[in-house]
């Protein structure tokens, strides 16, 4: 699929996303604008994936870290056939299976719990440590937030993706500058990343995590060490009024900025 | 399809907390918060903006927030260590373990949205292990308080405490249940009605839900006793000892598994001391479905109405 596809695919997950998050009262829209383009790459081009088999041995596998972005993951998961589109509605409402964070137990395509920030790249790790320990010709993807990083745990995996010479391990951090509370400046500080991923033995790619152009060769880039995707993204990306503002971490639009919203999106596409 | 529990003004115990937080700090300039964060959900925002050298701000860090605290705590401050307490306590165990509590590191340790404060948002989020964890624990005293005057009345009491502590608050509202002149006392359950056929106890967001219930009762004849029971290590025995020699039964209810938490504390005492038919109400167990705190605790059996449903089953067990 061709990137100009990709971005128009990107956009209804967008719209669609937004609608979930305003109908449900709740959400993390910011981080989910900023990672969807990413998403979309991964499950419209990437990924060698099977809806119809969610758990096929060959499939490619796919982490999502940060987990409170959970609904653009449905989202994308719904588009891609994974599961109903109409089941998007049920969002975080009793007995769901779409809740805040997603369940692998309940939602197919899922294929580890994450919520708790620091927990999707050590799992990757051991994912793709499996495949070279069975042959398996997969590969792990793996998306944290870039606030996420701050988690020790993170680092840990770090070393011991390097250590293990994982060629078949890429992380992408959605680096969009802001954590929950404040820009990650004003925090705790770890830009610049590529440094610090170097010195710990990964080949790092930089890119505009918004730009399909740039997103898709990132992706599809193979290396001889584990791949690190710095994607400078931005938090509330394709509307303007929530676009690097830290309270759309997880604010829920009034009607009036719902359908501003709506209209600045449907006019890109 | 959820009928309000009480419709008393509810209070979000996490502002009595801020509230009282910022008003010793004012005379005590060594009280600093640290969080991870969570400037927001602790409610931190006006403590940083009156101290803002006082608050560190780890980042996303809770191994790192705990280790921090003991350390200020071992240059002179009196460090409330705050977060979200599924990850506070969940992440950092092993912190609270041996630099805190087993290195007697003068922390309080407040975990906020306990329970299944953050119902949609899922089992990941819902902290109903934590009585479990923390009680575990020697030389931690493990705090639920009911409503916003005990929070504030606790809060007082862990800054005047010479040791660690766990403060286990939540986000959802409560109404004011304790006279307003409450002086914590560690250890001490709080009697909040009397009653001979059985006795209710809980803590934090179920002591109301137990007051309801017993009203409940009392239009059937029964007459229930209701006991708050804030600490839940170090355990009040007396008073659970005497509810069962002069109630001979007793329910619990906890947003909490019933594995480890407050109604396992009252049993292992019971089991030892007073052995009586007994009731334990919590999350059985499992991995709860989506929804809101509220909705859960009512799926989980723990309506007012579904209280007192199990606390006449268990009388009838005397
Ligand atoms: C261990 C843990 N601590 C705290 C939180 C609460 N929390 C949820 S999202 C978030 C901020 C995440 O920031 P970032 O990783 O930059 O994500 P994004 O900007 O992509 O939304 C925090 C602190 C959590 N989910 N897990
Ligand atoms: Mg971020």
């Amino acid at each position: 699929m061709e990137p100009t596809e990709l971005e128009r695919i990107a956009r209804q997950i967008r719209l669609r996303d937004l609608q979930a998050v305003y109908e449900a009262g709740a959400g993390h829209i910011g981080g989910e604008m900023s990672v969807i383009d990413i998403l979309t790459a991964l499950y419209f081009r990437v990924l060698r994936v099977w809806p119809d088999q969610p758990k096929h041995p060959e499939r490619d596998r796919f982490v999502l870290s940060k987990g409170h972005t959970a609904c653009a993951l449905y989202v994308t998961l719904a588009k891609r056939g994974f599961i109903p589109e109409e089941e998007i509605s049920t969002f975080l409402q009793p007995h769901s299976r779409l809740n805040g964070h997603p369940n692998n137990n309940k939602v197919p395509g899922v294929e580890t719990n994450t919520g708790p920030l620091g927990h999707g790249l050590p799992v990757a790790v051991g994912m793709a440590k499996a495949a070279k320990l069975s042959g398996a010709k997969y590969h792990t993807y793996v998306i944290t937030g870039d606030g996420e990083m701050q988690e020790g745990s993170n680092w840990e995996a770090i070393m011991a993706a390097a250590q293990f010479g994982l060629d078949n391990l890429t992380l992408v951090i959605d680096h969009n500058r802001f954590q929950q509370g404040a820009a990650l400046a004003d925090t705790n500080d770890l830009a610049p990343l590529r440094p610090k991923l170097e010195a710990f033995g990964w080949e790092v790619t930089e890119i505009n995590g918004n730009a399909m152009s740039e997103v898709v060769p990132a992706l599809e880039h193979r290396s001889s060490r584990p791949h690190c995707i710095v994607a400078h993204t931005n938090k509330g990306h394709g509307i303007s009024f929530m676009q690097d503002r830290v309270d759309w971490h997880h604010k829920v639009p009034s009607k009036e900025q719902y359908d501003l919203a709506v209209a600045e999106l449907s006019e890109a596409i | 399809m959820n009928a309000p529990v009480s419709t008393a003004k509810l209070h979000d115990c996490r502002d009595a907390f801020a509230a009282t937080l910022e008003k010793l700090a004012e005379n005590d300039e060594t009280i600093v918060a640290v969080c991870n964060d969570s400037v927001g959900s602790s409610k931190l925002g006006g403590f940083k903006s009156k101290f803002p050298d006082r608050l560190v701000n780890v980042g996303i860090a809770e191994q790192n927030m705990v280790g921090v605290g003991a350390g200020l705590a071992n240059g002179g401050r009196l460090a409330f260590v705050c977060g979200a307490s599924p990850f506070l306590t969940g992440r950092a165990l092993e912190q609270i373990k041996a630099d805190i509590s087993y290195s007697n590191a003068n922390v309080k340790l407040v975990g906020i949205s306990s329970g299944m404060a953050y119902g949609e948002l899922g089992p990941t989020h819902h902290s109903i292990e934590d009585f479990a964890w923390t009680r575990a624990l020697p030389n931690l005293p493990v705090i639920a308080p009911c409503d916003r005057i005990e929070t504030a009345a606790a809060v007082e009491w862990a800054a005047s405490y010479d040791g660690p502590c766990f403060l286990r608050l939540s986000r959802v509202g409560v109404p004011d249940l304790l006279p307003a002149n409450h002086k914590f006392e560690l250890g001490k359950a709080n009697l909040l009605r009397d009653g001979s056929d059985v006795t209710l106890i809980a803590n934090g967001t179920l002591t109301h839900r137990m007051m309801k219930a017993a009203e409940i009762l009392a239009g059937q004849g029964i007459s229930a006793r209701v006991l708050n029971l804030a600490t839940v290590r170090p355990i009040d025995e007396e008073a659970i000892i005497a509810a069962a020699h002069e109630t001979g039964a007793i329910v619990t209810a906890e947003e909490h598994t019933i594995f480890g938490g407050l109604g396992s504390a009252v049993a292992e005492v019971i089991v030892e001391h007073a052995p009586i038919p007994m009731k334990r109400l919590g999350v059985p167990g499992v991995f709860a479905p989506t929804g809101s705190a509220e909705f859960l605790l009512d799926e989980f059996g723990m309506r007012p109405a579904s209280i007192a449903e199990a606390a006449v089953t268990v009388i009838k067990r005397k």
